[in-house]
């Protein structure tokens, strides 16, 4: 007989079966679809290259324990999930009801790490300005560790060693476990409260991030932040660092390294206080000794006033001499001086001049004499010859020759032409010897 | 003096050796300067002489903390 069933029935039938049959399961996929509803639950899908399911987180089902600290999902990251498998009938969809979540691949504790660290460095917490400064010598030193183990040995042992009279107070903690992580932030409320300790070692060995858990705990962290006192982490090995390291004051490789920056070394401290003191003492007593020596040397230079008058007097006895001295050469330079212009000026005298002008003058007076004298005797000589025929061609010489000259009368108008004569006019007639008047009588013109 | 910190001492005395050395302060301040490293010195070493020290621990919850003394092993032969 068939048996007929509602929808209904049937979804319950199937989601029983389901639910039975499958209980909780660890799947991988990746992450797709990813959406968060106001609720603060995830939905997304996961899925691998062939096939795809459902999946819903519900953030109050994952419990501190199973959660990485922190780990968020993204859209296209690879996951491992521990869920349930369940039916939601009025849908008749089923899907994953996620436990847990983590990612593949990197390793979901260093996924985590990472993002936190991310987090709480975009927040600040691990800002260089919000370091507090160690006390150089503290008094008492908190120790947060576990109180058995290599760790609080070392710590003890080192500080004994550097600085003796420092006081510690252990505060001891489980360091690894899910607890660890709230002892440790109730221990630094407790050394904060009541332990009077003016610096705090957080310290633990070495061991895998999952051992390191605790120290990457979000709420140490902040708790850590907001200490008031200085606080050194010194968890695990050199190369292992946990956020417990970047939010702390100061970090230290090593457990037995913090032991070393908490205290100075005392012997180191009392060979510099030593060094120091020897330095004052000698540096005193070469400033008294320079002092003294200063003195003296004032002391000599400290004269009788009697002798700094003497020195005066020796003073202005050479300044008297040097004074003398010049002058005199002043005298002889200038003396000097004026000779030589007297010669220049002797040099450039017309005297010698005048001299020679006189001399150039005295010779052309003779020049002048000579060429007058031959010249006048020259002309004499000519003259004379002019003279001789003049005399020669002289009217006498012609009067000798027979010749003679008939001036006209009274003009005396001698006359070179009859026609300027007339009748009865009287002339006179010059010989060579002697002279007649005569009267015309008749005239021939010719 | 008393309340003085020991880093600030030190510093303090190494400031008053350097200025001594250097030689160049009035007489009256070198006498004071030397006086008070003198002091300083006293101060650091004192500081330094301390040698004993309580390792305790912190026991107990929030309500009910008590401090006892923590057993030290002497492992460095001490």
């Amino acid at each position: 007989m068939k048996e007929i069933l509602t929808v209904s029935q049937l979804n319950e039938n199937i989601k029983y079966v389901l639910e039975e049959t499958f209980g909780f399961v660890w799947v991988e996929g990746e992450v797709s679809n990813l959406r968060r509803p106001q609720s603060g639950h995830v939905y997304f899908t996961l899925k691998d290259d062939k096939s795809q399911i459902r999946a819903v987180y519900f953030r109050k089902y994952g419990s501190p324990k199973n959660r990485p600290a922190d780990f968020e999902l993204e859209e296209g990251s690879s996951v491992l999930c521990r869920a349930r498998l369940s039916v939601y009938p009025p849908r008749g969809d089923y899907q994953l009801i996620i436990e847990s979540v983590e990612p593949r691949g990197v390793g979901a504790l260093q996924k985590a790490f990472e993002q936190l660290k991310a987090k709480l460095s975009a927040e600040g917490l691990f800002d260089g300005q919000y370091k507090k400064e160690l006390p150089f010598i503290p008094k008492r030193i908190g120790v947060i560790t576990s109180p058995t183990g290599s760790v609080i040995r070392d710590i003890l042992n080192i500080t004994k060693r550097r600085f003796p009279a420092t006081d510690i107070l252990i505060a001891p903690v489980k360091v690894q476990g899910s607890d660890a992580a709230s002892e440790i932030i109730q221990a630094l409320s407790n050394l904060h409260t009541n332990g009077s300790v003016d610096v705090i070692i957080i310290a633990r060995g070495g061991g895998s991030l999952e051992d390191m858990a605790p120290f990457n705990d979000e709420s140490l962290a902040r708790k850590i932040f907001s200490s008031a006192i200085p606080i050194i982490s010194a968890v695990g090995h050199e190369t292992d660092f946990t956020i417990c390291d970047f939010v702390a004051d100061l970090r230290a490789p090593t457990p037995s390294a913090a032991a070393e920056l908490v205290v100075p070394e005392r012997i180191e401290l009392l060979n510099k206080i030593n060094n120091l003191k020897k330095r004052a003492v000698a540096g005193y007593g070469r400033y008294m000794a320079d002092r003294k020596k200063c003195l003296a040397g004032l002391q000599q230079r400290f004269k009788d006033p009697r002798r700094l008058l003497i020195d005066l007097q020796i003073h202005l006895d050479d300044l008297q001499q040097r004074m003398h001295r010049n002058m005199r050469h002043q005298k002889q330079y200038l003396a000097g001086k004026l000779q030589k212009l007297e010669l220049s000026l002797k040099h450039q005298s017309p005297a010698k001049q005048v001299q020679e002008i006189r001399i150039l003058l005295n010779n052309l007076q003779k020049d002048t004499l000579t060429c007058w004298r031959s010249y006048w005797a020259a002309h004499y000589e000519r003259l004379q010859k002019n003279a001789a025929v003049l005399t020669s061609l002289g009217p006498l010489a012609v009067l000798q020759r027979g010749y003679s000259i008939t001036r006209k009368l009274p003009s005396g108008e001698i006359v070179r032409h009859a026609g300027t004569l007339k009748t009865n006019d009287e002339v006179n007639i010059q010989l060579a010897k002697g002279n007649f008047h005569a009267r015309i009588e008749k005239i021939y013109e010719g | 003096m008393a309340k003085e910190k020991f880093e600030d001492a030190l510093e303090k005395l190494e400031d008053i050796v350097r200025k001594m050395e250097a030689g160049d302060m009035p007489l009256s301040d070198a006498l004071k300067s030397f006086e008070e490293g003198i002091k300083l010195i006293r101060f650091c070493s004192a500081k330094l002489d301390e040698t004993q020290r309580r390792v305790e621990q912190l026991l107990g919850n929030e309500d009910s903390l008590k401090v006892k003394s923590f057993q030290e092993e002497d492992s460095d032969g001490n």
